[in-house]
């Protein structure tokens, strides 16, 4: 009766998502693999197909983990899967209806379960200025980088914190940008909490070598990595035209392209829209939803891997994935649990060995407090341009959390449905009514999951059966 | 351990149990309202903000005569406008016989000695929903409705009657009520609390309440949807509709399209979960753009749906329980008791403090249904 009715749809096309619908599929599953990008990927290996078959010679600047991804994707082409690229996911239903959206038209497709692999988001950096033109994400410059070759003109400034940072960093420098400086948020207090999980990162050594290696990398091309632990703000009125470091020694640093990276954090629109059980990570301050280790969640036809599930990175993504397809197929029936526990072991073992560097990094770069609550002046809402200091004065006036703001303010009701203010909003509102993030709660997220027009949704067929 | 005591307890911080606590308040009593979330966490805030007269049933039309009248000067009532913008609203004729409904609905309602809903031609109707499709052949005018921003007016209520020292008793519900010599017994959580009086105002909840002592009221839940669009350059001042097709319509002052027209979506009164339904979503979406052809690459940034309380005839509750004459109703407002609010208030004050209202509430007493039986 649906346009398509399959056992699983998987949501994301990145190494989680591209694991999930292979191991699905070999188990003998009928799996439809949807992504809103044109071609597989996901954020680390976005199109790196292409890349390898059209300019080669970037595979070397973007690097040897960045090249591997062209691996998965062969098998992703090699596998008996329906895959469609440049599909917005926009509504899940409980009963395993996804409904997308190819950008003319709007339909469903009915599973029996649904993988949502639909990864991580960039940390929004709220700093004075953030939303000056010539500022952007790092991630968002990486993007440009890979799927478009671009780099930015003119002198670039970086800050922030994590490995995200310095790669991106490294990964522009050698494509020729102009960086005139790394500004890192990490404490002395910071390497110190840090300190006790060293040892235990010791099976995934290889990350840490990357990153000493980067940092060298960068230092020896004369681009100076400084800190500023008490934060910076924007310079410029029509746009940006440098980054000035706050404190002592404050020096101003010239620069018309600002990249800020404070960490990755888990994607839970879909997750929160579904209503699943979600906690609270301490150390990086935000929401995953609760999963078993085959990514079970609270819904018994839902499966989340990879960093949507909390941040990991690419490799345990990929782990993940493949023990979300043996999950997947044991609940399908396809396969026992003796034979599904056999089949994991060697995904477990990757997993914990990719996932060994994470308490290192979770507490090496935690997001500073004038990130996560910002001073008032500081917009949080770019949507709605609202700042942090109108949600405090919200909170004093009776608002408990972040639902009943919209009675005040209108944070979080533009069109990214608080994709970009809901973390410094529960942070703002815990602060100011002395309870932690799990007691304030997130914003409830509806349909659609991204904006949809007018037109998608009215070419959407009649026959779709209400679920 | 004794129970708290007070004299009339509200069950339910909705719009209806905020404004009848508001009256009451005005009138000097001491009132304690019991809600089981926070104050419009449902349908009373997050529905459409319709403040319509046009296309009441003949019974709710002296109740919304008087509620209009008093959204007029909402200031008055509550020390703050509400949003409150008298734009107007509209009734579409899309083709002749569309028209010709309006025209025996307009005759029915002046026949009733009113005049507040007018036949207005092509052109006039043009003028105030300039876009509309080519089609479309007149309308049905209705000056001096309008709307009203539901969550500001919820805030603007609540705001008010902590003002005038109503007390609450906010994040548990009523669970039993029991009869005590005196009054009544409410369970709240692990707490009691005793009143004289008890108002039911529990909106989709209410026949729950109803049940409590011992009153069966057939109540159905549904689940509206609504969808909001991003903004997009002011085009259009009224509230419209269709003759005869599910929409309402407007756009707020911040531009976006706040798109409606009573589309079920899944309703879990016991969970308090309402979820839209993609597919009625997409039916609305066509509505829209067949209706207003030059909005189809607007974008919906949200949809959402509300809880409420649907009975037999459409027509609320307002009205002394038949078991106990210390026991009140007013719930089931059936997808229009926005606009009532003001006047429900009023009217279930003069009930407790005068034994009657001078607005006719013959037609939303509670007995109705069972009278249908016999
Ligand atoms: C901007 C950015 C850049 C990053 N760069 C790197 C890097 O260079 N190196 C590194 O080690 N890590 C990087 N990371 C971290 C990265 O998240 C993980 O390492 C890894 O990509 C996680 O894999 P995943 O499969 O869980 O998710 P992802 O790789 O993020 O894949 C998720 C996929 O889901 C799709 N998707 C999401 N929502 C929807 C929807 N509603 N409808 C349809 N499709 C949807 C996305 O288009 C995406 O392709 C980056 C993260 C971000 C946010
Ligand atoms: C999407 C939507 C659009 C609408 N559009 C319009 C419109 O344009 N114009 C119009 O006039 N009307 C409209 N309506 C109808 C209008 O919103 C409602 O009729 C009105 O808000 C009902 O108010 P209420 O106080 O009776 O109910 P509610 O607002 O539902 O309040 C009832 C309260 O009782 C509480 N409660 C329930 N059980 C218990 C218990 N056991 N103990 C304590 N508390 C309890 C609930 O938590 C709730 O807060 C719309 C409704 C919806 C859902």
């Amino acid at each position: 009766m649906s346009e398509q009715a399959c056992d699983v749809v998987v949501i994301g096309a990145g190494p989680a998502g591209m694991r999930a619908a292979v191991t699905a599929a070999n188990e003998g599953l009928s799996v439809t693999l949807i992504d809103e990008q044109t071609e597989a990927g996901g954020q680390i290996y976005r199109a790196v197909a292409r890349v390898a078959r059209t300019r080669p010679a970037d595979l070397t600047l973007l690097g040897p983990e960045y090249a591997a991804g062209g691996d998965i994707v062969l098998e992703l082409d090699a596998a008996d899967i329906t895959v469609l690229h440049g599909h917005t996911v926009w509504q899940i239903s409980q009963d395993g209806t996804v409904w997308c959206s190819d950008g003319t038209k709007a339909k469903s497709i009915t599973a029996r379960f649904v993988i949502m692999a639909s990864g991580a988001q960039e940390r929004p950096v709220p700093v004075p200025g953030w939303t000056l033109p010539g500022v952007m994400t790092a991630g968002a410059a990486q993007i440009l980088l890979k799927s478009a070759a671009m780099v930015p003109d003119g002198p670039v400034a970086l800050y922030g914190s994590g490995p995200l940072l310095l790669l991106v960093a490294d990964q522009l420098l050698s494509a020729g940008a102009d960086i005139r400086v790394v500004a890192e948020t990490t404490t002395f207090k910071d390497y110190l909490n840090a300190a006790p999980h060293l040892l235990g990162a010791l099976p995934a050594s290889k990350y840490l070598k990357k990153g000493i290696a980067l940092r060298r990398h960068l230092k020896a091309a004369g681009v100076p990595i400084i800190k500023a632990p008490n934060g910076v703000s924007i310079e410029g009125t029509e746009r940006a035209t440098g980054l000035r470091i706050i404190g002592k020694h404050g020096q101003t640093f010239e620069a018309e392209t600002i990249l800020l990276q404070q960490g990755v954090v888990p994607n839970t629109q879909a997750s929160w829209q579904l209503r699943l059980d979600h906690a609270w990570h301490a150390a990086q301050h935000y929401w995953y939803p609760t999963t078993d280790r085959f990514g079970a969640t609270s819904l018994a036809n839902v499966f989340i891997a990879g960093d949507g599930a909390g941040i990991f990175g690419a490799e345990a993504a990929a782990a993940a994935g493949a023990l979300a397809g043996l999950g997947v197929a044991h609940a399908a029936g396809n396969i026992s649990a003796a034979a599904r526990d056999q089949k994991a072991l060697p995904f477990i073992a990757l997993h914990k060995k990719a996932a060994a560097i994470r308490p290192l990094l979770d507490h090496l770069f935690p997001p500073p407090a004038h990130i996560l609550v910002p001073d008032d002046a500081t917009i949080i809402c770019r949507c709605e341009e609202i700042t942090a200091g109108q949600v405090r004065d919200a909170a004093k006036l009776g608002a408990p959390g972040p639902n009943q703001l919209k009675a005040f303010l209108r944070a979080g009701m533009g069109p990214c449905q608080g994709r970009m203010c809901g973390l410094s909003v529960v942070e703002i509102m815990a602060r100011a009514h002395g309870k932690s993030p799990a007691e304030i709660g997130a914003y409830r997220i509806r349909p659609p999951l991204k904006p949809l027009s007018l037109a998608e949704l009215a070419a959407m067929d009649d026959d779709t059966p209400t679920p | 351990m004794s129970a708290r005591h007070t004299e009339i307890a509200i069950i339910g911080g909705g719009l209806q149990g905020l404004s009848t606590a508001l009256h009451l308040a005005q009138r000097g009593r001491r009132v304690l309202v019991i809600e089981a979330h926070h104050p419009g966490r449902f349908a009373s805030g997050v529905n459409a903000g319709g403040v319509r007269r046009l296309g009441r049933d003949p019974a709710e039309i002296p109740l919304a005569m008087a509620a209009s009248e008093m959204w007029h000067s909402i200031e008055d009532l509550v020390d703050d406008d509400c949003g409150f913008r008298a734009v107007g609203q509209l009734k579409i004729a899309e083709d002749d016989d569309d028209l010709r409904k309006l025209e025996a609905r307009a005759t029915m309602v002046r026949d009733l000695g009113y005049d507040h809903e007018e036949i207005i031609d092509q052109k006039q109707m043009r003028a105030l929903a300039p876009g509309v499709h080519a089609r479309a052949v007149g309308g049905l005018w209705c000056a001096g409705d309008g709307s009203a921003d539901p969550m500001r007016t919820v805030q603007a209520f609540y705001r008010k009657v902590q003002k005038l020292g109503v007390d609450f008793n906010l994040g548990h519900g009523v669970s039993a009520i029991a009869r005590t010599g005196t009054g009544w017994q409410l369970s709240i959580g692990d707490a009691q609390i005793t009143s004289d009086i008890v108002i039911n105002c529990a909106g989709a909840w209410g026949n729950k309440i109803a049940a409590m002592i011992g009153e069966e009221v057939p109540l159905e839940t549904h689940a509206l949807t609504m969808m909001v669009s991003e903004r997009t350059p002011h085009f259009i001042d009224p509230v419209c509709g269709l003759a005869s097709r599910k929409l309402s319509f407007k756009q707020t002052p911040e531009g976006t399209l706040l798109i409606g027209g009573a589309h079920l979506g899944y309703a879990d009164r016991d969970a308090g979960v309402a979820e839209p339904d993609p597919i009625k979503m997409a039916i609305s979406a066509k509505t829209v753009t067949e209706v207003f052809p030059h909005l189809t690459n607007v974008r919906i940034a949200r949809a959402w749906a509300g809880l409420e309380g649907m009975t037999p005839d459409r027509l609320p509750i307002i009205s002394p329980s038949k078991v106990d004459g210390s026991f009140f109703h007013a719930f089931g407002f059936s997808a229009h008791g926005f606009q009532l609010s003001p006047v429900v208030g009023r009217i279930m004050a003069s009930l407790i403090c005068d034994g009657t209202s001078n607005l006719p509430l013959h037609p939303f007493r509670i007995e109705r249904f069972s009278d249908d039986k016999n």
